[in-house]
């Protein structure tokens, strides 16, 4: 029977840094935990005492890959706890960044994550010279999701024009027809894109879980700025403000980021396949087309088509975001002065950031200052699902005559699937061996 | 013989990291000249023979410090990138609550399995060569700071405060909307972008000069009757007042 240890020493997080350890005795696994092994960041409790105004622009600092998801859950938690509704302009305007924060990330872990891996190089840097093509248009398409939200919030990370209750900004309308021009020359990248990842091969993991999302069930849109929480096992709606009826967090001692569960399963994922499988028919038909021509279905549960998952949603945020360019120009641009509260309570807000539903949630004093804050990060809500994929992956492995590297890799390129929040999670170092 | 590049995140949201790929057509030129020989954000191989390090992100963990004294030794030149790096950034937030408050919130009676210390800029533990600061770093001070390096140049921040770059874009002074805004006191080089977009200047950059403080605390007092308190409130939000004490 095997003996195998398996030490992957920071993987790189969950914002920042983790660890996963294998060992197996026998043939039988006696340990297997995914470590969070990231600094503590404390952003609830350096919320407390805050202004109500300053909660997205401190809370877009946990991450700067999706700062604008962070932005985001945290003005809509606001608005709630102030009353707040914001404008029709607003909404689309927040849309349209959201849309392009989603592509700049999902394009970042496609091409600098995870086809390093499948082309069997060690980062992305070697492709310079080997297929600069491919990275040219990798660059080209993350260049053009960094510029809709610099033309809408001023700039990516940290973005500056979007407050509580509206914009201090508005765009040019130069601004978008040029990139709206450009949007529609990104569907031959996105296209090129998709014959690239029909050629990879994927591995095949398939096991019972849950799959949680955001859904919108009055108008037909697919989620990512709004909608109420379902599941694949519970699809009946639970509005966000009832959230912690879905999810449940806990803290581990190998984890700095919480672990989270849910009544109907003893792990769930959030996240691209999670919103695929529970709203795929909302997705624009040319987003459909691409999820077909890529084999991937609803439901799937191979957690590695998260990666196609990803491609669809960049196709359907591409002619979303055209859409929406065309209503706004078609609307005229105002400047539009920033809604005030009406009342300070308590709210909670949720988006669908890139790597799945982010809940924030506020209690404001009466004058307005913090109270209390509880912020629920996707990667947190993953990680008992990683594991738990991990677990059920290894044994065909050692069945298999792999080498302990060969395993390894696979092992990563699972966590990687993920695209476990961060830039950083594009490679891991240090793998260990220990005989 | 290119120069040896190496990236280093602590405790940070790796934006500043994130903003050097953000780069992108201007990144393969950098990828030309220099050779990155350490980037976990971005890489698989490992070397700890530097030239040139970068460090995002504060210190706030005894495993922070260790890695940093680590990576100071093996560096030829340091160079902290960002707020959390300069000045503790928004880490710091949490220091004035004490850590038998901030840290219980988060995790409760199993605050104990996470050890941290007060968050401080990266020139706490170590010597640092350069600061490129801002939250995030300004992508385009980072190229002309690369430039330099790889000229023989000097590189210097600007020595003047937002207000000037703010004027220059033809913003109009938040003050005179009754808005606090920290541009009078902030090292310039970020060309007001929050201005620009509206939005006051919060002190990402770190104060500019103590002159520039002496001055703005009277100024703004008899000018707009903005209280001490008022502006201390907005420092803190980047840990800017920690490198001086306001007059």
């Amino acid at each position: 029977m095997k003996n195998v240890t398996i030490d992957v020493k920071h993987i790189t997080r969950v914002e920042g840094h983790g660890n996963i350890s294998v060992n197996v005795e026998n043939g039988e696994i006696t340990k297997l935990q995914l470590a969070i092994v990231e600094s503590p960041r404390y952003f609830e409790s350096f919320l407390r005492g805050r202004d109500y105004r300053e909660a997205p622009h401190i809370t877009c600092r946990i991450c700067g890959i999706c700062s604008v998801g962070h932005t985001t859950s945290s003005v809509k938690a606001i608005e709630a706890a102030c009353g707040i509704e914001v404008t029709e302009q607003t909404v689309s305007l927040r849309k349209l960044i959201f849309y392009g924060e989603q592509l700049q990330s999902h394009v970042l872990h496609l091409y600098f994550l995870a086809v390093p891996d499948y082309l069997g190089v060690g980062s992305v840097i070697p492709l310079a010279s080997t297929h600069p093509d491919v990275v040219k248009r990798a660059l080209r398409m993350k260049r053009l999701a960094n510029d809709v939200c610099a033309v809408v919030g001023g700039r990516h990370i940290h973005p500056i024009a979007v407050h509580v209750g509206g914009f201090t900004h508005i765009p040019k309308e130069e601004e978008l027809l040029d990139l709206k021009r450009r949007l529609e020359a990104a569907r031959a990248d996105l296209a090129e894109t998709a014959s690239l990842y029909a050629q990879l091969k994927l591995p095949g993991l398939h096991r019972d879980t849950e799959y949680v999302s955001l859904k919108v069930t009055d108008n037909g849109e697919y989620a990512f700025y709004d909608g109420d929480i379902v599941s694949t096992l519970d699809p009946k709606p639970t509005k966000v403000k009832d959230y912690r009826k879905r999810v449940i967090e806990s803290v581990v001692e190998h984890s700095a980021a919480k672990h989270c569960v849910s009544p109907n399963a003893p792990t769930y994922a959030v996240g691209a396949l999670a919103r695929f499988n529970n709203n795929h028919e909302q997705l624009h038909p040319a987003a459909r087309g691409v999820a077909k021509e890529l084999g991937l279905t609803a439901p799937c549960d191979n957690p590695f088509h998260n990666n196609t998952a990803q491609l669809v949603e960049c196709v359907h945020c591409v002619e979303a975001s055209i859409e929406l360019i065309d209503t706004l120009l078609t609307r005229g641009l105002t400047v539009e002065a920033i809604v005030p509260p009406t009342r300070f309570g308590t709210g909670a807000g949720a988006s669908e950031v890139p790597r799945g539903v982010l809940f924030h949630e506020y209690s404001l004093d009466e004058a307005g200052k913090i109270e209390n804050a509880n912020l629920v990060i996707p990667t947190g809500q993953n990680l008992a699902n990683i594991e738990a994929d991990l677990r059920a992956m290894v044994p065909p492995l050692l069945d298999s005559d792999m080498s302990t590297q060969e395993m390894t890799l696979q092992l990563e390129m699972l966590v990687r699937a993920y695209d476990p929040c961060i830039s950083c999670a594009t490679h891991f170092l240090d793998v260990e061996w220990v005989s | 013989m290119k120069p040896k590049v190496a990236i280093f995140s602590l405790t940070s949201c790796e934006g500043c990291s994130l903003a050097i790929l953000e780069l992108e057509d201007r990144l393969l030129d950098i990828l030309g000249a220099v050779e990155i020989v350490n980037f976990r954000e971005g890489m698989t191989p490992r070397s700890w023979d530097i030239d040139l390090g970068f460090v995002d992100g504060a210190v706030s963990t005894p495993e922070d410090e260790k890695e940093l004294l680590t990576i100071r030794e093996h560096c030829k030149v340091l160079v902290a990138i960002g707020a959390c790096a300069c000045l503790g950034g928004i880490n710091t937030l949490k220091n004035p609550q004490g850590k038998d408050s901030y840290a219980p919130y988060v995790y409760g009676d199993q605050a104990k399995w996470f050890p941290t210390t007060d968050a401080k800029p990266i020139s706490a533990v170590v010597d640092v060569d350069y600061q490129l600061p801002g939250c995030p770093m300004v992508k385009e001070e980072f190229l002309r700071f690369v430039q330099c390096i790889l000229a023989g140049r000097t590189f210097r921040l600007p020595e003047t405060a937002v207000c000037v770059e703010c004027k220059k874009n033809g913003n109009l002074c938040l003050y005179e909307k009754g808005v606090v805004c920290l541009g009078p006191i902030t090292r310039a080089g970020c060309e007001a972008i929050c201005p620009t977009y509206g939005s006051k200047c919060e002190a990402c950059r770190g104060i500019v000069s103590e002159d520039a403080l002496k001055a703005a605390n009277i100024n703004l007092q008899e000018q707009y009757d903005v209280s001490l308190e008022d502006v201390l409130a907005d420092l803190r939000l980047f840990g800017a007042h920690q490198d001086t004490t306001l007059p």
